[in-house]
């Protein structure tokens, strides 16, 4: 079980100040959703739990120990776009995991150990639906299948922690909502954390078991470089009746102005 | 209406017809002008007969040289080709070792990026002499001057491709376990080695001309060579096969890449249809 602490994290990019004064608490086995208007350095405090970039100030841990300075297997994560290895099937997408963590030298496997290794990746592609398409390269996959595939990948590493960066945002409606079913379960399967940065709001809901929305607090422009965005609404929705959800959402939905067209 | 000129397409034999016109076009102004001036002066060497042609080409390229008793043709195209591949062989090796250092690892590129861009401003038959100086008037000068004629160039475009690669990548290897030598192994090299052969078609051109510069100025054997010996006969009944013949040889090498390209690289061709 994984605990995630951030405190007081601060992020300035040439003097100007992203993000300021977040702290969390996050419990093992959360779902925390993260929404807030374009710039509001959602994505921004997603890329430090990735360790893509450093705070300028303060400290996020997990389980007490502080992050290390570069992505490592610890935190697993699917991007918008360009999650996939376009050079490799889906089979050999998944497994690449696998073969770097067995052969230091050459970063891939061969004759039974391979087999083993790929058989080994057979179990999450069904429960991804990819089976089938086990041998097709990313390029020949629709968008969905392509999310689908990204997270297979992650997952088979195991991750504490999973971080998603809007993944969802390019799917249609009716593939978002299997992928979303996909999410929950597997979400539910491996007792991992996740932290999702996504634009939709209702997304944010049906999926989280906590939102948080960061949001700038001085907006008048001459304050805008000297303060940076933080954490306006922090919600816990795992004990939330559907009613409830509805109407915390229906509160939050004008403030939260990128999410304001829904 | 008539569409409009963007969107006609001639049919698949009308694609043929009209890629076969200007050669066709060519060889018949040549006949032409080879017909007129020969009728004026019979011992005219500027526009061979066909039938002249066709005898030089039996005599280098058919029947063995009296005196060595080789082929001319054929001791002359082992020899550029062997040139040829030596230098295009080390210059790739040389391309894919710096361009994939020069743009994955920050410390190198910040070290050797700045030189090589500077190196490849250097006009390669202005540093010609130095090398016949250096490495002497044999094989390796002519060699040297093919790698130093395209390697730079081929580096910075290798470094260019890897720095294109999404960010997203290299997070996502990173994620998965795999060390910096894991990714260069595994998710670079595989997704340069298209574009190695791409930036290796296109110095095809440039490593012809600095052979032939080479053989032209320094050499005892070779296509470049031949040519230039049999200028000073005005012996164009030899440099025209020649020059054929090497146009056919450099157009030969840029198809069998593209073909490699294709079979060693299925995943390229969808890649690029999306983009």
């Amino acid at each position: 079980m994984t605990q995630v602490s951030v405190v007081n994290l601060w992020k300035e990019f040439e003097g100007q100040v992203v993000i300021e004064r977040v702290n969390l608490e996050v419990a093992p086995h959360s779902f925390i959703s993260i929404v807030g208007p374009s710039g509001c350095g959602k994505s921004t405090f997603l890329r430090m739990l990735l360790s893509q970039e450093a705070p300028t100030r303060g400290a996020i841990r997990i389980d007490g120990k502080s992050l290390p300075a570069e992505p490592t297997e610890q935190r697993g994560v699917v991007f918008q776009r360009y999650s996939v290895f376009p050079h490799l099937t889906v089979l050999e997408n998944v497994a690449f995991g696998l073969e770097v963590a067995a052969s230091r030298l050459l970063g891939r496997l061969f004759g039974a150990r391979r087999r083993a290794a790929f058989e080994g990746c057979r179990g999450i592609l069904e429960e991804v639906g990819l089976d089938a398409a086990r041998d097709k390269y990313p390029a020949q996959l629709s968008g969905g299948m392509q999310q689908r595939l990204a997270i297979a990948q992650a997952l088979i590493k195991k991750p504490k922690v999973l971080l998603l960066d809007e993944p969802f945002g390019a799917l249609d409606p009716g593939i978002r909502n299997d992928i979303h079913q996909l999410m929950l379960r597997l979400f539910d399967e491996t007792g991992m954390t996740v932290f999702m940065v996504t634009h939709d709001l209702r997304e944010a809901f049906k999926l989280g078991t906590r939102l948080i929305a960061f949001d700038r607090y001085r907006t008048r422009p001459e304050e805008r470089e000297l303060y940076g965005a933080t954490v306006t609404f922090d919600i816990p929705l795992d004990r939330a009746t559907a009613g409830e959800r509805r109407q915390a959402m229906d509160e939050i939905a004008p403030r939260v102005s990128a999410s304001a067209d829904l | 209406m008539a569409r409009r000129l963007i969107n006609r397409h001639p049919t698949r034999i009308g694609i043929v017809y009209l890629g076969l016109l200007p050669f066709v076009v060519l060889i018949a102004l040549y006949a032409t002008g080879s017909a007129i001036r020969l009728a004026d002066n019979p011992t005219d060497k500027l526009l061979p007969a066909f039938s002249t042609l066709a005898a030089a080409v039996d005599r280098v390229a058919m029947t063995p040289d009296r005196r060595t008793g080789e082929i001319l043709l054929w001791v002359d195209t082992a020899a550029s080709l062997t040139r040829l591949g030596l230098g295009l062989a080390v210059a790739t090796a040389l391309a894919l070792l710096v361009g994939i250092a020069n743009g994955i690892l920050p410390y190198v590129r910040a070290g050797l990026s700045p030189f090589v861009v500077a190196f490849s401003m250097i006009p390669p038959m202005a540093v010609l002499p130095i090398l016949f100086i250096v490495f002497g008037l044999d094989e390796l000068s002519k060699v040297v001057l093919i790698v130093f004629g395209i390697a730079p160039t081929m580096m910075r475009d290798l470094k260019a491709r890897v720095e294109e690669m999404p960010r997203e990548q290299l997070i996502k290897a990173q994620t998965l376990g795999a060390s910096s030598w894991q990714i260069v192994l595994r998710v670079v090299l595989p997704q340069v080695l298209p574009r190695l052969i791409d930036a290796l078609r296109l110095s095809l051109g440039p490593a012809w001309l600095f052979l032939i510069s080479a053989e032209a100025i320094a050499s005892e054997v070779g296509l470049g060579y031949r040519i230039f010996l049999v200028r000073r006969y005005l012996a164009m009944d030899v440099i025209l096969p020649y020059v054929a013949w090497i146009t056919l040889l450099a157009a030969f090498g840029d198809v069998t890449l593209r073909m490699v390209s294709r079979k060693l690289f299925p995943w390229v061709e969808g890649e690029r249809g999306r983009s």
